[in-house]
């Protein structure tokens, strides 16, 4: 067994009735390995990490690994998660969701915690579909593409995930792709060691269920569409709009600094404290 | 639970009355959103929560305010949201997931004029059977009622109690009249209350089955961060907590969720009486309309009509035995409600033919008054 599957074997739940229920080929194999290696580096205990999903592919993720875990209902992981991390700011709280969980149905969700700046690592893995209920379009479909829903062509326009976190108030915008997988390593490190509300948006492919309907071929085609299509952020202020068309960008998109919520709420118990003793 | 008061009297609101229940009972944590005629429990909570190192926040939406009601529950603190039927409606979905993982948390439902945007500053019981079924699939429920400002501090403090025991959610449905009156009460002192607390596993983290079934049919709690990781889901699940689809797992886990309560009927459905042992006439009342059942009982026994009144504390178990016995040596059973009949469908089940059940409704957004009562006892 290879050291790096030796350490992902260090997390998983051996009690848990593998196998998983992911596609042969899926990316979110390659997410949950990055995450791992993170956690790993980092030197989190199992204890300390609470690992929170919403609903769909990605939402099964966190109950194949041991840690504290926790599957919510469609869209509300950030909710959940909020609530886990002011009842204990000292847990490590790191929430999974898809694209279509973390912007269609938890959109709201999404940009308020962004706002409100709560210590929380957001991964979003978007494979443009909603994958598990079979194809539907989801608020990443790209214009022209198809979908169970779609039949004919998709007329909406797609979200820019890390884009809407960096407007939205995210103190750290990451994205990668399943391909660049070094790179994700990394952006998932710095996510973590973040003080602040993190988000690593995460480039995958559903080969099943989207490629396959667009003619983009299997998982290593679709994986070498990311290669061809990604552009590293630092190399993109270099480039023209011209050459930057049907590309996106990979890397971190912003780090900044703002109050986190859970250090602000300190300074109210504290202020709320004294007036009571004046009192 | 009795509550003898030594303190001075206070001149409190029926929503603050569950602000100090809420704190009398350990709660540390309120998620909420502005709705009227609930909006005072969070503006006190506010107030209070960070004096007492706990946490107050204002979400988005109600979906979110229970969604981390739910969140901080697994982490350990006592949790409670509040809300009005618009919000207590965008709760259902989490609702479920809270009985389903069987996560203590109480939500009050400070009831107004419904359906829709209804009538905010109205009161009303229309909620009554969505808070027995407004999430989908079966499932467990408590749901208790409160009748007066001294009733929601101690039922409030029951609410939490119940969730913490049973590993449910609780719903507390108050009304806009309850919540909105002011009157003297003299609170007791915290050595005074009964605060039960969620048991927790003793045994090493290796042995824990989170979800195995015991005796009383509610598994000890592990909490986030203290050594027990396990995994907390929506869907039906093993012992383990790990998803489920096979029929030998399924069927025992619904049926241990519904038996933890159904087993402890006897602690969970509390009812009053107020001289219903030689009573003909019945009245069946609850939350604020039961204050006037009282009263209208009162001026019918002066003028020697044999009156009496059941409250029910406890709405949800439907409290069956209770019922039965009283009414089964009654002429006629009334069920006053500000709504078009929902408790009164519920002991017309149980009635089976013993003896005739009136209803008395009200949904123009009054409150049902002594007189309306007392007229109809007289008639009878």
């Amino acid at each position: 067994m290879a050291e790096i599957t030796k350490l992902v074997h260090k997390y998983l739940r051996h009690d848990k009735k593998f196998p998983h229920v992911w596609c042969p080929g899926c990316g979110n194999g390659i997410v949950l390995g990055a995450m791992i290696r993170a956690i790993d580096r980092l030197g989190y205990s199992k204890d300390e990490i609470v690992m929170v999903s919403g609903i769909g592919c990605s939402g099964r993720l966190p109950v194949y690994v041991d840690f504290n875990t926790l599957h919510t209902t469609h869209g509300r992981a950030l909710t959940f998660a909020t609530g886990v991390k002011l009842a204990k700011p000292e847990l490590k709280v790191i929430v999974v969701m898809g694209d279509g969980d973390a912007t269609a149905i938890g959109g709201n969700h999404f940009i308020h915690a962004a706002r409100r700046n709560i210590n929380i690592t957001a991964i979003i893995i978007n494979n443009n579909i909603y994958g598990m209920t079979g194809g539907q379009y989801s608020p990443t479909t790209p214009y022209g593409m198809k979908a169970t829903t779609a039949p004919y062509r998709h007329i909406e326009h797609a979200f820019n995930i890390a884009e809407l976190a960096v407007t939205a108030g995210a103190v750290f915008v990451g994205r990668g792709t399943v391909y660049h997988a070094r790179l994700l390593d990394r952006l998932i490190e710095k996510a973590l060691l973040k003080r602040g509300f993190g988000v690593v948006e995460i480039i995958t492919h559903c080969h099943t269920q989207y490629g396959r309907r667009n003619r983009m071929g299997d998982a290593v085609a679709m994986m070498n569409w990311q290669k061809e299509h990604a552009v590293r952020i630092e190399r993109a202020a270099d480039m023209s709009e011209e050459e930057l068309k049907d590309k996106f960008t990979i890397g971190v998109l912003v780090d900044r600094d703002l109050p986190i919520y859970t250090e602000q709420y300190n300074l109210v118990r504290k202020q709320a404290q004294e007036q009571a003793s004046r009192q | 639970m009795t509550i003898k008061g030594k303190k001075k009297p206070r001149l409190l609101q029926g929503n603050e009355a569950v602000v100090e229940g809420a704190l009398a009972a350990g709660c540390s944590f309120f998620a909420g959103y502005p709705i009227t005629p609930a909006s005072e429990i969070s503006e006190i909570l506010a107030y209070r929560l960070p004096q007492v190192g706990g946490t107050f926040i204002q979400m988005e939406d109600e979906i979110a305010s229970l969604g981390a009601v739910i969140g901080a529950s697994l982490a350990g603190a006592k949790s409670m949201t509040a809300t009005s039927g618009p919000g207590f409606s965008l709760m259902q979905e989490n609702l479920g997931f809270a009985c389903v993982a069987e996560v203590p948390c109480v939500i009050v439902n400070v009831m107004r004029g419904g359906p829709s945007t209804g009538l905010p500053t109205n009161p009303s019981q229309g909620d009554v059977m969505q808070a027995r079924w407004g999430t989908h699939g079966d499932h467990p429920i408590i749901v208790l009622a409160p009748s007066s400002v001294h009733d929601s501090f101690e039922i409030t403090v029951q609410a939490f109690n119940f969730s913490e025991r049973y590993r449910t959610p609780v719903i507390l449905l108050s009304d806009e009249v309850v919540a909105h009156t002011r009157e003297t009460v003299t609170l007791p002192e915290p050595d005074e209350i009964e605060v039960w607390d969620r048991i927790r596993p003793s045994m090493p983290p290796e042995w824990y089955i989170p979800y195995e079934d015991t005796s009383r049919g509610v598994p000890p709690m592990g909490i986030f961060g203290d050594g027990y990781r396990y995994h907390v889901t929506g869907l039906i699940h093993d012992v383990r907590g790990f998803p489920t689809a096979r029929a030998d797992e399924i069927e025992p886990f619904m049926q241990r969720i519904h038996r933890k309560i159904s087993q402890h009927f006897h602690d969970i459905q509390i009812v009053k009486h107020y001289m219903t042992n030689d009573a003909e006439i019945v009245v069946i009342a609850y939350g604020s309309v039961a204050r006037s059942a009282r009263r209208a009982v009162l001026d019918a026994r002066e003028k020697g009509i044999k009156a009496g009144l059941l409250q029910l504390v406890t709405l949800y178990p439907f409290p069956r035995r209770e019922v039965v016995g009283t009414i089964r040596n009654s002429r006629v059973v009334l069920v006053p409600e500000m709504n078009m009949g929902q408790i009164s469908r519920e002991v017309k089940r149980v009635n089976e033919g013993m003896t005739r059940v009136a209803t008395l409704n009200r949904i123009d957004g009054g409150m049902i008054t002594p007189q309306q009562i007392y007229e109809w006892i007289i008639k009878e």
